[in-house]
């Protein structure tokens, strides 16, 4: 064997699997970081902590009010969202004008109080949650085993990265949100309430990172780390792809979870660091991104 | 008027001289009460902080770079120093010195990656490089994983000097942190220092002057990784241990608090933001993960209300600009 080691089909398919799913949640948090980023011109640091809050979102929606999983997907989100909303206008809106490092700095405090206190209240390890009866199971592919839920949640991202792209390039609140992007006074002008349009950017960046929460917890559970550890890589796919573009976050996001399955199967002391490595590849090739257009 | 340290600190002028010298002596002054008013193991791990803080404010004050993973330098040095002094038997100078090299050239490294790209970017860019090397640390073998290195010899320095006595440890780190202190001042107020506050107000007119931006960065991002190795690398002597904490996020984090609550662009406010955001630490440590969020609320309240931080603030009001 090339490496030393047999590899077999269902591991080979079964890293595949792991690494689609990484990617669909890579995917959805750097589309929210790139939406966001596009209208405020911040890099949200809180983004990881939002998806922890979003799965932490399911838990007590669980525990607490009795809504089972698909309640869970539609509520949480939306609570996150308003959080993220509730932040736009008590915060970042009076760093308007500053240097955009400061809503980096507000972002990553957010961070660490919304972190700090879930760590403190739950601990550091996970809690279980289970996965929804409907998508309990698998399904045998002939080559490998499929898990429903796994399924579910590659072809769901897909579909809500898919419907973002679509709502941003081709509709018209989508128009106005790049023209707003291009030129705020000027959409102003045309009587658009920009200041609305950023506040609710804002929090429906938040709610992307909160729907990638509650997919991610029944397979990763609850945890109040969750967030920090994903962030740094979901950084990486940002960079990679590069910063201005929304197709290119979602492709980058799918591809690199790819890469990095399968460098688990071929090379697995390499699978932590081989998205930086990509980036560092990238930075000296094509500084603004495989799909930027400046640095 | 918007206050906005980042993009106009002060500019020092030559008649500050006699201010700087003032307010010098009476960090020298603090410097030797301050083992006997506290425990003297706080004050040699606030002083390798303050040197940690010092060096990562030469490119967010002088420069207007964020970078967000200074932990890499860090860390690194302090596992090398800790590596060669406890393995390799070297003088603890000696130890340190590799530590310093090897964050040097880290810096090199990571400055060639990340130099080419400005603000937010840049700030992306090293917490993905410095998340790099902390998988490097928890993998590499000579690092022990989650156990880090423990028992490091403070060792005789020069092979004369014994630095287990915790009065000459301190003399030693205090000596390293004034050397830190005083090659950063010495940088910042040097024609070098000139162009890269030059670069900081507005890099176009830098690059149209005939200017070589992106290698007067470049040095300096070396020159801060170096002296975060120093700090580093002297950590590993004065706590005998290099430990995953030193490299995570967590403490690029924490660098980047210090500098905003004493004041970034300041000369000294790296010193006071290390001295508080350690008390808070040590005092806190009690209630767990409460620090991490008071953290938090300390990063927001600073950067909403009080952007010039501690120093900046006290030399705003006294109007002097060579704190």
């Amino acid at each position: 064997m090339l490496f030393g080691h047999a590899i077999t089909a269902q591991q080979l398919f079964g890293q595949l699997l792991i690494g689609l799913i990484n990617g669909s949640f890579y995917a959805m948090l750097s589309l929210g970081l790139a939406v966001i980023f596009g209208m405020l011109n911040i890099v949200n640091f809180a983004h990881g902590a939002l998806y922890m809050l979003g799965a932490f979102g399911a838990y007590f929606a669980l525990h607490l009010f009795g809504l089972n999983y698909w309640w869970a997907l539609i509520v949480s989100p939306i609570a996150v969202g308003f959080f993220g909303a509730l932040i736009e206008r008590t915060m970042l809106t009076r760093l308007r004008g500053l240097n955009p490092l400061y809503g980096l700095l507000l972002t990553f405090g957010l961070a660490l109080v919304i972190q700090g206190l879930f760590q403190n209240f739950y601990g550091a390890s996970g809690m279980p949650y289970a996965i929804p009866p409907q998508l309990a199971g698998v399904r045998n592919l002939g080559f490998m085993y499929l898990p429903n839920y796994r399924a579910w949640v590659i072809v769901f991202s897909a579909v809500i990265c898919f419907a973002t792209w679509f709502a941003i390039e081709k509709t018209r609140l989508g128009a106005y949100l790049r023209a707003a992007t291009e030129n705020p006074t000027m959409v102003r002008a045309f009587g658009v309430n920009v200041p609305l349009l950023i506040t609710a950017t804002y929090g429906f960046g938040v709610a992307l990172a909160a729907l990638a929460g509650v997919l991610a917890a029944p397979i990763t559970q609850v945890r109040p780390g969750m967030g920090a550890d994903i962030l740094a890589v979901v950084f990486a796919v940002v960079v990679i792809g590069g910063m201005g573009s929304i197709l290119g976050s979602i492709v980058t996001g799918f591809t690199l979870g790819v890469v990095e399955g399968l460098t688990k199967v071929f090379y697995p002391e390499a699978s932590n660091t081989v998205v930086f490595v990509i980036m560092a590849i990238v930075l000296l090739i094509k500084p603004a991104g495989l799909f930027g257009r400046t640095a | 008027m918007s206050v906005d340290p980042i993009a106009a600190s002060p500019v020092a002028h030559s008649r500050d001289g006699r201010q700087f010298a003032g307010v010098f002596l009476a960090l020298l002054a603090l410097l030797i009460v301050a083992p006997f008013v506290a425990y003297p193991y706080f004050v040699m791990q606030a002083l390798c902080f303050a040197l940690f803080a010092c060096a990562f404010n030469l490119l967010i004050g002088y420069v207007g770079l964020l970078s967000f993973g200074h932990a890499m330098f860090l860390g690194l040095a302090s596992y090398v120093c800790a590596h060669a002094a406890k393995v390799w038997g070297f003088d603890p100078a000696l130890a340190i010195l590799a530590g310093v090299a090897c964050a040097g050239v880290l810096g090199l490294v990571a400055g060639v990656l990340a130099i080419r790209s400005q603000g937010i970017y840049f700030a992306m860019i090293t917490v993905a490089l410095s998340q790099m090397i902390y998988f490097f640390c928890l993998e590499a073998p000579f690092t022990h994983g989650e156990d880090g290195i423990q028992g490091v010899p403070q060792g005789r320095l020069f092979g004369l000097i014994d630095l287990s006595q915790t009065a000459t440890l301190y003399v030693f780190v205090a000596a390293i942190f004034l050397f830190g202190f005083l090659a950063i001042y010495r940088t910042v107020n040097s024609p070098f220092g000139e162009v890269l506050k030059a670069i900081r107000e507005n890099e176009l007119r830098a690059v149209s002057l005939g200017y070589r931006v992106a290698r007067y960065k470049l040095v300096a991002f070396v020159l801060s990784a170096a002296l975060a190795g120093l700090a580093g690398a002297t950590k590993a002597i004065v706590l005998q241990n290099a430990s995953l904490t030193d490299v995570g996020f967590g403490t690029s984090g924490e660098v980047v608090l210090m500098t905003l609550v004493g004041g970034m662009g300041t000369l000294y406010g790296p010193v006071v933001g290390a001295v508080i955001v350690v008390a808070m630490q040590n005092y806190l440590a009690e209630y767990g993960e409460w620090v991490t969020a008071i953290q938090g609320a300390v990063f927001v309240a600073c950067v909403l209300m009080f952007r010039r931080g501690v120093v900046g603030e006290i030399a705003n009001a006294l109007k002097w600009t060579s704190l």
